[in-house]
């Protein structure tokens, strides 16, 4: 009996090591150590052995099983493992395949550029004022130190209505209106919008275009705020190292009126194509505000002073993404506008 | 103004500053010097040639065979193919080795057999251009004087070794359009003295009276007008220093007389006329405002017709010229020409503005006049010309001028306090200093009690005011000196308005759904001016358009939008999503238009396009009509949706959008008809009034607490008639389900074969819920069942 046992055991064991899956061990199982298994007959028929073998033969056959399942177990073990690898082979992805595209829109690049000049000046504490972009002459010009016959109207070719309404050349004539309206009290706004002059439609002209304008008013407000204010504009826009000039120039609604040059951004100031080999950039005009213009919407010009500035938030996105042709803007390409995409910082 | 600091040099030390440095100086404090143009373009071995003979080429017609003295080298075989070529003249010769402007180099070669040995150069070959080139020389070569010296370099005997500065002039700066007025602005800026020019001239005993009457009937409009009367003189072809002057001032020449009035109109900035006396007939000159259709004929041969407006220089009888602006055809200075008579007026600027604006004609005379001239050099300047004249066509000056003179002519007195400088400048620029640079700008100053009482010289008109002085300190004592400050303002803290925030808000959120913002041009044609338009209204137009695709106000965005959508797909871009927000123009009584701020969508193509996981989704109506649900959850207001047409929208597929029972928008796909029209594939589109939508102030956001109950559901699948809609049931389902039903939703809808005819299937998925408990079976069972006899009773049936 014990012989019996012993090869039971070889036998058992050599199925457990041949057992090629979970499905085969577990066959090897029910047939070695299951109710009907020859271990359990074994069991069963001790009872044929005389009194004081049995407590031997029990133990040994014990020591069988405990083997054999212990074997079995670890067999298990092992063939789980290979099965789960087995199937996760199986579910192998080409995970060089696309994703799932979320669809994403992003801004023109006029107002990336228009709201990141809108939120420097917020954070220095200005508002945002707008204005109607048909326009009476009288704010468009007049209130702006630019009588009828003036001169300097010839720079701005004009779509009129009628004799007196046209469509805005610039955004000052919101300046015009806020002063107005504000009754001879500090303001600081920042104008932003459409405007519309007589032009041919080319590489570097648009008959629409946009500005945005600058405007601050208050009590002994001096040229130097206006060189500090556009020098923190500039860092802010065109990076940190840029430095700024003035040059003289003229509009009829300041005085004195200055140009802003920064150094180029490009180059740094050695000379390149962007800056035309001068290592300066010409980005707004700006000036005084022309105490004519205070008088007329009932400023006091001798107690309250302010400057004003303009630029072309085309121009600023031309140099700054080094668009080339104005006529981009407009012609809404969809493989132009979705360049603007991604942050900058 | 074209600046040639060779000639600038005459009136003022430049300190051999080079031309670039020059410039920068110029720019930095006050003129932008746009550009610096070399007026010899590197050239060089171009030398005076003299034409020895010249014989036809017997291989070519139109070449001649040249033998030519070039000095040091002797004569030299050149072949030309110039048709003023002959023997006798001087010439310039560009010699093998020579380099031109344009990069051009000559060789040595040989021409239909031919040895050259070199070039006979044209004036356009040495860079100049070739509206400036006198009319003589237009198509051939250019034939230099007699007295030029064989084999001499031409670049530096003829001026061409000199530098011009562009000067991008403000229309505050007339006086800068003048040499002298230049001489002063450089004299400024290095601290020199400006040298005035001479005239010097013998005075024939008879005086310019005796020939000449003047009578002024419009002394409002020519206060000042002085005439000098030269005769003898004989009219000819200026000599080399003129020509070049003129030619680097962009001025082409002609003859000496009109050659020098230019000159001195540039010199001067003051326009100056010359007559032909003989052709005046009448010795007589009377200005006055022209009369209602008379006629004159220009020297650019346009016949004009004239209005009382006009300022008119006449014999007496009928206009010689036209006041300013241009001479008459009928008093030209020709080369018969014997006497002359030099006119040197001031003419007041808007007279001259509206004659020069009525008629299209812009001259050097006109610009200069519309501006403003300097009162004090108008007889300065007459007596220049006559100098001048008298010295190149050799003339006899008559004794005196004719003259009307009721011009005031005071300089104007500006008085400023240094500290008023300073504050409004933020720095401390001494008081010695601001003396200095009044003194260098040669405005006489006196100093008073703190005061600066300063005379401004005529030549600055642009001073008036302490402002005015304030710029001319501080440009002068350089901007670069200023420092920088920030506003010493009230601190309040900055930022939108609701209305600007919402803006951005709506720009967040249909990026986030995947649309890109468009920009499109607010002038449009009549055609598309109220296309899809939400108001009716009439249009605006410009009074003179440029053209007439840009000559109305557009009153809705998607025309252009879709055009911008068109201009895609033409480029293979099938699948377009863009936006644009911005105002529409509908005309009222009010003076302005109402400006109204919309926001248009226009999609085509694919909304979802992921094809290798087999998903493929084109836009539809819904597509665009969630975004728009989207975008009205987000600003928390209620838009509802109903059943509409429009022009050129699909009439089953359109439907308007109403807030607070208001019309403010338009949905829809468009109509397969203008889908062909625009080239397009199936696109849906929305025109919607923003405003409407922005100015609504939204309810303040409370949180409301996520109850601990569970809410139950139940699905119905009915059967209804095709006309009906969903949203007709989903009412009956609401009205009848109460407070307890918390949402209703389709979930399925079948029109397939399986349906009978007429009929749909449509499901729906109910929710019932009880914030304050757990809703029991029999109290679902009593609210649903209300839910479904309802829709029985509406006809709707309940499928199994
Ligand atoms: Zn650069």
């Amino acid at each position: 009996m014990e012989a019996q046992l012993q090869a039971l055991k070889t036998e058992a064991l050599e199925k457990i090591a041949a057992a090629a899956n979970v499905k085969e061990l577990n066959d090897v199982r029910v047939a070695y150590l299951g109710k009907k298994g020859p271990i359990t007959d074994l069991l069963k028929s001790m009872g044929k052995l005389p009194a004081e073998e049995r407590p031997k033969m029990g133990a040994l056959v014990n020591v069988v099983r405990e083997e054999v399942t212990t074997t079995l177990e670890e067999r298990m073990v092992i063939l789980e493992e290979e099965a789960i690898n087995i199937k996760l082979q199986s579910e192998t992805i080409d995970i060089t395949l696309p994703g799932r595209p979320v669809r994403t829109g992003n801004p023109h690049p006029l107002t990336r550029v228009i709201e990141e000049i809108e939120d420097l000046f917020i954070s220095m504490g200005y508002e945002i004022a707008e204005g109607p972009e048909v326009e009476k002459d009288y704010y468009n010009f007049e209130a702006l130190n630019l009588p009828k016959g003036h001169p300097a109207r010839d720079m701005q070719d004009s779509f009129y209505i009628t004799e007196d309404i046209l469509l805005r050349t610039h955004t000052s004539p919101v300046q015009a209106r806020t002063m107005e309206a504000k009754g001879g009290e500090p303001i600081k706004i920042i104008c932003p919008g459409k405007v519309y002059r007589r032009d041919n439609d080319d590489a570097t002209h648009s008959h629409q275009f946009t500005q945005i304008e600058g405007l601050v008013i208050g009590e002994d407000i001096r040229m130097s705020d206006l060189k500090g204010t556009l020098s923190v504009f500039a860092k802010k826009m065109f990076g940190n190292d840029r430095e700024i000039r003035l040059r003289p120039s003229f509009f009829p609604f300041t005085e004195p009126s200055v140009e802003m040059d920064i150094s180029c951004f490009k180059c740094g100031g050695t000379g390149c194509n962007v800056c035309k080999k001068t290592g300066w950039i010409e980005i707004l005009g700006a000036g005084m505000v022309h105490p004519n213009v205070l008088e007329m919407a009932g400023y006091d010009s001798k107690r309250l002073t302010g400057f004003a500035f303009g630029m072309g938030p085309e121009r600023i996105a031309m140099l700054k993404y080094g668009v080339e042709d104005i006529r981009h803007f407009y012609t809404n390409d969809v493989r132009f506008l979705s360049q603007f995409q991604r942050t900058e910082v | 103004m074209l600046v040639s600091i060779k000639w600038l040099k005459e009136y003022v030390n430049t300190q051999e500053l080079d031309p670039a440095e020059l410039g920068e100086k110029i720019t930095r404090s006050g003129i932008e010097v746009d550009a610096v143009i070399d007026r010899s373009h590197g050239m060089t071995n171009v030398v005076v040639g003299y034409v020895e003979s010249c014989e036809k080429h017997p291989e070519a017609d139109k070449l001649s065979i040249c033998q030519v003295n070039v000095g040091e080298d002797g004569i030299q075989q050149i072949i030309c193919g110039a048709p003023n070529i002959a023997a006798g003249q001087k010439v310039i010769v560009a010699r093998p080795g020579a380099k031109l402007p344009g990069g051009i180099k000559i060789k040595k070669a040989k021409l239909r057999g031919e040895v050259s040995n070199g070039m006979i150069c044209s004036l356009q070959e040495l860079g100049i251009e070739g509206k400036l080139v006198p009319k003589a020389y237009a198509e051939g070569i250019y034939v230099l004087p007699e007295n030029a010296e064989i084999g001499s370099d031409v670049v530096t005997n003829f001026d061409l070794d000199d530098t011009v500065l562009e000067l991008g002039l403000t229309p505050n700066r007339a006086d800068a359009m003048s040499m002298l007025g230049v001489a002063y602005e450089v004299g400024a800026i290095l601290s020199e003295e400006v040298k005035l020019p001479e005239a010097t001239y013998t005075e024939a005993a008879e005086t310019a009276e005796s020939m000449l009457t003047l009578n002024i009937d419009a002394p409002e409009a020519n206060p000042l007008y002085v005439a000098k009367v030269i005769r003898n003189i004989e009219v000819k072809e200026s000599p080399m220093w003129l020509q070049q002057r003129l030619m680097a001032a962009g001025v082409r020449p002609h003859n000496n007389v009109v050659d020098v009035t230019n000159f001195v109109l540039m010199e001067y900035g003051q326009p100056l006329h010359a007559f032909d006396y003989d052709s005046l007939k009448t010795g007589n000159i009377t200005v006055r405002h022209a009369k209602q259709d008379e006629m004159i004929t220009t020297l650019d041969d346009a016949e004009r017709k004239l209005s009382p407006h006009h300022l008119v220089i006449t014999n007496g009888k009928e206009p010689v010229a036209l006041a300013g602006v241009m001479g008459g055809a009928n008093s030209e200075v020709s080369d018969s020409t014997t006497t002359i008579v030099i006119e040197s007026a001031y003419f007041a600027s808007g007279s001259i503005r509206q004659t020069s604006k009525d008629h299209g004609l812009r001259s050097d005379a006109s610009s200069r006049y519309e501006k403003g001239v300097d009162p004090n050099r108008v007889i300065p300047a007459a007596e220049r010309a006559a100098s001048l004249i008298a010295e190149l066509a050799g003339g006899e000056v008559l004794a005196g001028s004719v003259i009307f003179d009721e011009l005031e002519r005071e300089e104007k007195i500006v008085k400023v306090r240094p500290d008023f400088i300073n504050t409004r400048l933020g720095m401390k620029i001494p008081f010695e200093d601001m003396l200095e640079i009044l003194e260098r700008l040669k405005f006489k100053t006196e100093a008073a009690n703190n005061q600066l009482i300063i005379s401004v010289p005529t030549r600055r008109q642009d001073i008036q005011i302490e402002e005015d002085v304030v710029e001319e300190i501080a440009r002068l004592y350089g901007y670069d000196e200023i420092p920088a400050t920030l506003p010493e303002t009230e601190a309040r803290p900055g930022g939108l308005t609701p209305y600007q925030a919402k803006r951005r808000i709506v720009r967040h959120f249909l990026e986030g759904a995947g649309l890109l913002q468009a920009t499109t041009y607010s002038l449009t044609s009549e055609k598309s001016a109220k296309q899809f338009a939400l108001t009716e209204t009439d249009t605006t137009r410009l009074l003179m358009p440029m053209s007439e695709e840009r000559s109305i106000l557009r009153q809705s965005l998607l025309p252009h939008l879709l055009d911008s959508v068109t201009y895609n797909t033409a480029r293979r871009i099938d699948s377009v999503a863009l936006y644009e927000t911005g105002a529409v123009f509908l005309k009222t009584d009010e003076e302005l238009s109402n400006e109204e701020e919309h926001l248009a969508i226009a999609m085509t193509g694919l909304w979802l396009d992921n094809s290798w996981q087999g998903e493929k989704k084109p836009v539809d109506f819904f597509v665009l009509k969630g975004i728009v649900e989207g975008l009205a959850e987000k600003l928390g207001v209620e838009l509802t949706f109903e059943r509409g047409q429009m022009d050129d929208l699909h009439p089953g597929r359109t439907a308007f959008i109403i807030l607070d029972g208001q019309r403010i928008g338009v949905i829809g796909q468009l109509h397969p008809t203008e889908q062909k029209e625009r080239d397009l594939k199936t696109t849906v589109v929305l025109e919607l009034n923003l405003a409407a939508l922005l100015e609504l102030a939204a309810d303040p956001l409370l949180y409301t607490p996520v109850s601990r109950y569970p809410s139950i559901t139940r699905d119905i699948a009915l059967v209804l008639s095709k006309i009906v809609e969903a949203g007709t049931i989903e009412k009956v389902i609401r009205t009848a389900g109460g407070k307890l039903l918390k949402d209703v939703r389709v979930f399925d809808l079948y029109e397939g074969d399986k349906m009978e005819a007429g009929k749909k299937s449509v499901a729906f998925t109910l929710t019932y819920f009880d914030p304050e408990k757990t809703l029991t079976d029999e109290e679902v069972v009593a609210v649903h069942d209300k839910v479904l006899k309802a829709l029985t009773e509406v006809g709707a049936e309940l499928r199994s």
